[in-house]
């Protein structure tokens, strides 16, 4: 006996940022009409307990969580960024010399980002997607397949259960398996860097300054957080980041001393290390057949500048917006022509950041004299000149661009 | 066993003396109605410009709330020459009580099919007949809209038609009308671009000389005993493949008039 078949709209796979935030941004425009599934291996989302990470959350992310009464919840643990500063250097040079510094603040007086732990805001979309009636949360579980007919799409389980919905949207984060089953590919390589990611608290005060080390095998980012504490967030050369993860945990903080910068005072660890390889990726195309890709299933993008999970809340807004819009016409918010728009917004602005980020990432993680050379005389030049240095704050706000109605802090 | 059975009849064509042949049948025209790539394509495009002033001009002009998944509940519409359904059924899902109607019963049968396959978020208030506005007219019914997309340009005589589907309007009703005006412009664009150049649509789909222009429309309109109507354009924007509402009516408009 097959199990009887449950309806929904939307089925969301994956409990990431993405997956959540596009649950909540629907749930909440359409006032709890609409039936919403979303399936995950754990509940709580594994981020919440386990997720190191800390993010630069930008002005346009910040203005969603606000929309959606989640900035609250957060901002408790969000340390405004006032003032940025670059430093090229080699390893063993003593002093790191400053070539580029800009004070992070946008029009409303407000900072352009703040440092968010991946985990406070991943906990914060849990707790109110519980909140929702209208939010089936399948967990554990996991898709075992699923198939598209003219009208819906079927998902069956691992456990035999079926739903159906008109639209099945993967926020599986990189390896998303029901992106290889839709048939989607990927471009993408990886770099010959891990991410090294720990908490570290020091003597004296960051005073909301994020400082990111340009050193030859990959950036070093001392993150602030609140409190006297920082989130390191450190690419370094696989090789010898396999040597540096195995150290115990003395040997471990001379590594990071030695590419702090002494002005913070003693440097003391706080939490473990995790560490990824890290790669860039992106979908070939971000939809198909009554399926959606968001989030990091769509693109993966060098952690330099922080942004993943910007631009994941990016995608969540922009679907959300053109499913809703869709819906309030009567339409079939899984039919191609309603999916189409939805990729035509967000394809281009995340090749453009996934290409910038490496770019950035290849230009300071060279030891070439004349790259040095160069770039340095760029940052120089860009360190005197005030409108440049604000069109970058206000990239980084990620208010530059046609924003989704979430992004600007409106209700969909 | 007196309890009268709530699930919907699953041989709901039987009752209708349908063979399953031509149910089949039927089913197959709906999914070519209903696929957003093929032969109705351009009317696929055409929806979210064309719904959004159908939904903006009626909760403007019944003073509804507007708001939610449903902005049209409450309202009783008639939609003239339906075909598959690609007005009705969004209608109805925004809430409406729809009657759609077409002189053809495979277009019936074909709409009738597509919600049939779409029963998992029943509950639309969405009724199919095969009919003439002439003949609802003799019935002696009215609703609170009626509205007729792409449909006057098809007509041989418009002014009749017209009238006909005002007469179905209750008084502070309204009457929806689309189609496409007759200049060069529309020449160019309508025939010979949508029809010969890209293939948007079949050959000989339009005849221009039965396109109308807005005065001809409005007169029309007037006549029937309606409000002068107000009109918007469909434009095409070939960046980003996709048709929105402008000002500009010259070749695809809508009007929307008050009884």
């Amino acid at each position: 006996m097959s199990s009887p078949v449950s309806h929904y709209y939307v089925i969301i796979s994956g409990a990431s940022a993405a997956g959540l935030s596009l649950a909540l941004a629907l749930a909440e425009a359409a006032e709890g009409e609409l039936r919403i599934a979303l399936i995950d291996r754990a509940w709580p989302p594994p981020s919440v307990k386990d997720d190191v990470r800390a993010y630069a959350f930008s002005a346009a992310s910040r203005h969603m969580l606000q929309a959606l009464g989640l900035w609250k919840a957060v901002s408790p643990h969000a340390q405004p960024v006032y003032r940025i500063e670059l430093t090229d250097s080699r390893l063993d040079d003593g002093i790191r010399p400053v070539v580029l510094t800009y004070d992070n603040m946008i029009d409303d007086g407000e900072p352009a980002t703040h440092i968010v732990p991946a985990s406070e805001i991943v906990a914060a979309l849990a707790v109110r997607v519980a909140e929702y009636l209208c939010i089936d949360r399948f967990a554990p579980a996991d898709v075992a397949h699923f198939a598209v007919d003219a009208s819906g799409v079927s998902v069956t389980l691992a456990d035999d259960r079926r739903l159906r919905a008109r639209l099945l949207v993967s926020a599986e984060g990189r390896q998303s398996a029901l992106r290889e089953q839709a048939g989607i590919k990927i471009i993408g390589w990886p770099y010959a860097q891990t991410g090294i990611v720990t908490w570290v608290a020091h003597e004296r005060p960051h005073e909301g300054t994020a400082v990111q080390h340009f050193l030859p095998a990959g950036p070093f980012a001392i993150l602030p957080l609140t409190g006297n504490r920082s989130c390191i967030t450190w690419s370094e050369d696989t090789t010898e980041a396999r040597r540096i993860l195995s150290l115990d945990d003395a040997s471990f903080v001379a590594e990071v001393e030695k590419r702090f910068g002494g002005r913070l005072g003693a440097v003391t660890m706080l939490a473990g290390r995790q560490s990824w390889p890290l790669s860039m990726h992106l979908a070939r195309s971000y939809v198909a057949d009554r399926f959606a890709l968001i989030g990091d299933a769509a693109h993966g993008v060098h952690p330099i500048a922080g942004q993943g999970l910007n631009l994941a809340l990016r995608d969540a807004a922009a679907l959300a917006e053109v499913l809703i819009d869709a819906l309030r016409l009567g339409l079939d918010p899984g039919s191609a022509e309603i999916l189409s728009r939805y990729e035509r917004w967000r394809r281009f602005d995340s090749t453009v950041s996934a290409a910038t980020f490496d770019g950035l990432n290849r230009l300071f993680s060279s030891d070439n004299t004349v790259v040095r050379a160069v770039r340095d005389a760029g940052l120089g030049l860009v360190d005197r000149l005030p409108a440049v240095k604000q069109a970058l704050v206000t990239q980084a706000a990620g208010l530059s661009g046609d924003l989704p109605r979430l992004l600007r802090g409106d209700p969909i | 066993m007196t309890a009268p059975s709530t699930r919907p009849a699953a041989n709901a064509a039987d009752a209708r003396n349908l063979d399953p042949a031509e149910v089949e049948r039927f089913g197959r025209i709906a999914a070519e109605w209903w696929d957003t790539k093929g032969k109705f394509r351009p009317l696929h495009q055409l929806a979210p410009a064309r719904l959004t002033f159908v939904r903006d001009e009626l909760v403007r002009h019944f003073g509804l709330k507007g708001t939610g998944l449903k902005p049209l509940k409450g309202l009783r519409l008639l939609d003239v020459g339906c075909g598959g359904g690609l007005v009705s059924e969004p209608l109805a899902r925004m809430g409406a009580s729809v009657t759609g109607i077409d002189p053809g019963r495979e277009n019936v049968e074909a709409a009738r099919a597509h919600v049939g396959g779409n029963s998992g978020h029943g509950g639309l208030e969405l009724t199919y007949r095969v009919a003439m506005v002439e003949e609802l007219a003799a019935e002696g019914q009215h609703f609170d809209a009626v509205i007729s997309l792409e449909v006057v340009e098809h007509v041989p005589d418009v002014a009749a038609f017209v009238a006909a589907c005002g007469g179905l309007v209750r008084p502070g009703g309204a009457l929806v009308l689309s189609t496409i005006n007759r200049n060069l412009k529309s020449y160019a664009l309508a025939i010979v671009a949508a029809e010969y150049v890209f293939g948007w649509l079949p050959r000989g789909t339009h005849q221009w000389d039965r396109f109308v222009t807005p005065e001809e429309l409005a007169r029309h309109v007037t006549g029937a005993g309606l409000s002068l109507p107000t009109f918007k354009g469909i434009v095409y924007d070939p960046l980003n493949d996709t048709w929105s509402l402008s000002n500009d009516t010259d070749v695809n408009y809508l009007g929307f008039a008050g009884k």
